[in-house]
């Protein structure tokens, strides 16, 4: 079952033997997963299953019980490179008491790469133009964030995460919340950062407009794994091989979204 | 205006200057925070120093500002244990400190409610020049620090787990804000008073983000208006002969009041011009879902 470390060179995300608990409750047991470069995996579940606790606990949020966690080849406990994972938490913080511009949050995805000692240069101010771009709310960039709608400030957050440029997103339900257009909007973005080679692991409750895009899915259930494997098969015209996820006429409303929107179907995996 | 030769009010004026630039410069991470009283329980803690100080024959500003930072620190660290403890942990430790020092306070030679009330509530009169060179280089540190970090604190503050994912040094960042909260406090303490500190920290970023959209803006303006009701405050408290550090709290709280109204009445009228809400998705996207 545990793979040597070595032969993973291309290994994203490697969990093995986990066990993460609460205050002595144990909520995973025995989890292993393993993600590669390049792969899109979504974790499912019923509600308390513990699919946060698995994504928080691969980033060091949760402190780990048992087992080993590597990220890109390096044990988590080593690992320093966290420019590389761009974090995409389920909602915005609660901490703001005081206002702050969609283009402040979202430049703070900056930091992992640029440091805290240096000031963000013109490098940084594009890349955060270009973020915004790609989850078309651009022109948002000097509006307080408590202003936008829900599914937008969830877009904000991913715009943070892909700020950083990062190889591998992780994402805690990231369409909770969010009504079909943003979701649309969200998967777009989510497919061009594939369609690039990035790499993504989330937590999803229902596949939605995403589904094209998973390569894989695991269901976590009572704190383990209890299946691993393609998406389970979708019902309606989703299914149909070669099922368009980009709307034309969507492409002429926000050209900022859509004008790198796969071609020839969705099969970034 | 020749109030201005005399050298002790040169010194209150300076010293005042400087807090009401870092004040809200620091306490902007605090409001953001919703920590907006932190300020108020390291004051309390900070007078156990006072007191040490005084009973030792030491400068109570040396002692305060090691009391404080040691208990700022402790704060941090119950605070980042968990919450449900924390609250009540959090109030035992800031009536300790106010119940230790005003008994120490009592113990020394110097003692008399005068001196007590001197440190609760600023004085003009008790800045000496060795103070006025402390509280010019810590404030300037502080200053120096929020504005270089701002980024990182405005990252952490924010959205703490993020910044951890971020590989931010989350820790040694809490840690520093804890420790410039305990220097601020304590060198406010000579003009504003202890118990009136915070709201040098809170009361103009209130102000600010009442007319502002974004951090910076917040608390470019937030320093400004600290400021100036600190300038402000020690000119008309020593004119009018009343206590600098409730002059200065009360001349934020106008400009506080000032801005609520300005702004209120700026967004009515720009809402009655301005375009319906643009914020809606084309609606051709949603048709095809
Ligand atoms: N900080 C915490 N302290 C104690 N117990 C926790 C904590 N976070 C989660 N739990 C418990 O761990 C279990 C798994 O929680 P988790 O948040 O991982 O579930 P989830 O699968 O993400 O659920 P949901 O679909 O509701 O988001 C739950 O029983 C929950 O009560
Ligand atoms: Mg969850």
């Amino acid at each position: 079952m545990s793979e040597p470390a070595s032969e993973s060179s291309n290994s994203v995300v490697e969990v093995r033997n986990l066990a993460v608990g609460y205050d002595g409750r144990e909520v995973l047991r025995d989890v292993s997963l393993s993600v590669a470069a390049g792969d899109v995996v979504a974790v499912l579940g019923a509600n308390g299953s513990g699919k946060s606790t698995l994504i928080r606990t691969i980033l060091g949020l949760v402190p780990l019980g048992r087992g080993e966690i590597d990220l890109f080849g390096v044990a988590q406990r080593r690992f320093r490179h966290w420019e590389r994972i761009g974090y995409v938490p389920q909602r915005l913080g609660a901490g703001s008491g005081v206002p702050a511009t969609v283009g402040e949050v979202v430049a703070s995805g900056r930091l992992a790469r640029r440091g805290v000692f240096r000031f963000p240069g013109p490098k940084d101010k594009a890349a955060v133009r270009e973020a915004l771009t790609a989850v078309g709310l651009l022109d948002r960039i000097g509006d307080p964030v408590t202003t936008l709608s829900g599914g937008q400030q969830q877009r904000t957050l991913i715009a943070r995460a892909l700020a950083g440029q990062p190889d591998l997103l992780v994402l805690d339900e990231p369409n909770a919340g969010v009504d079909a257009a943003s979701q649309e909007a969200f998967a777009a973005a989510l497919t061009r950062f594939a369609g690039a080679g990035g790499t993504i692991l989330l937590v999803l409750h229902e596949l939605g407009p995403l589904r094209p895009l998973i390569g894989r899915t695991v269901v976590v259930h009572d704190g383990r794994i209890a299946y691993e494997g393609a998406p389970p098969e979708p019902a309606g015209h989703h299914a149909e091989p070669g099922h368009e996820h980009v709307h034309p006429h969507a492409d002429e409303a926000k050209p900022a979204i859509c004008e790198w929107a796969p071609t020839e179907g969705t099969k970034a995996y | 205006m020749d109030l201005l030769t005399l050298p002790f009010m040169q010194r209150a004026l300076v010293a005042a200057l400087i807090i009401g630039l870092a004040a809200p410069a620091l306490g902007i991470y605090l409001v953001q925070r919703r920590l907006s009283l932190i300020g108020d329980g390291i004051g309390h803690v900070a007078l156990t120093g006072v007191g040490l100080g005084l009973l030792t024959g030491n400068d109570p500003v040396y002692s305060a500002v090691l009391v404080a930072a040691v208990g700022a620190v402790g704060v941090e660290l119950i605070r980042e244990r968990g919450r449900t403890s924390g609250d009540l942990a959090l109030a035992m430790l800031f009536y300790g400190g106010i119940a230790g020092g005003v008994l120490l306070v009592g113990l020394s030679d110097n003692a008399g409610s005068n001196s007590l009330m001197q440190y609760l509530f600023g004085s003009l009169l008790t800045t000496s020049p060795g103070d006025l060179a402390l509280i010019g280089g810590l404030g300037a540190a502080v200053l120096a620090a929020m504005l270089v970090f701002r980024p990182a604190l405005f990252a952490l503050c924010n959205d703490e787990e993020y910044a951890r994912v971020s590989g931010l040094p989350v820790r040694t960042l809490n840690l520093l804000l804890a420790v410039t909260t305990a220097v601020t406090v304590t060198i406010a303490m000579r003009t504003v008073g202890l118990l009136l500190v915070s709201a040098l920290m809170v009361v103009p970023v209130a102000a600010a983000q009442q007319v502002t959209r974004g951090f910076r803006s917040t608390m470019t303006l937030a320093m400004l208006i600290g400021v100036l009701a600190a300038g402000v405050g020690i000119l008309l408290s020593a004119e009018a002969n009343t206590a600098p550090g409730a002059t200065i709290v009360l001349l934020a709280l106008t400009a506080f009041v000032a801005t609520a109204v300005g702004g209120a009445l700026a967004r009515r009228f720009r809402r009655g011009r301005e375009r319906p809400p643009a914020a809606t998705e084309p609606p051709d996207v949603v048709l095809h879902v």
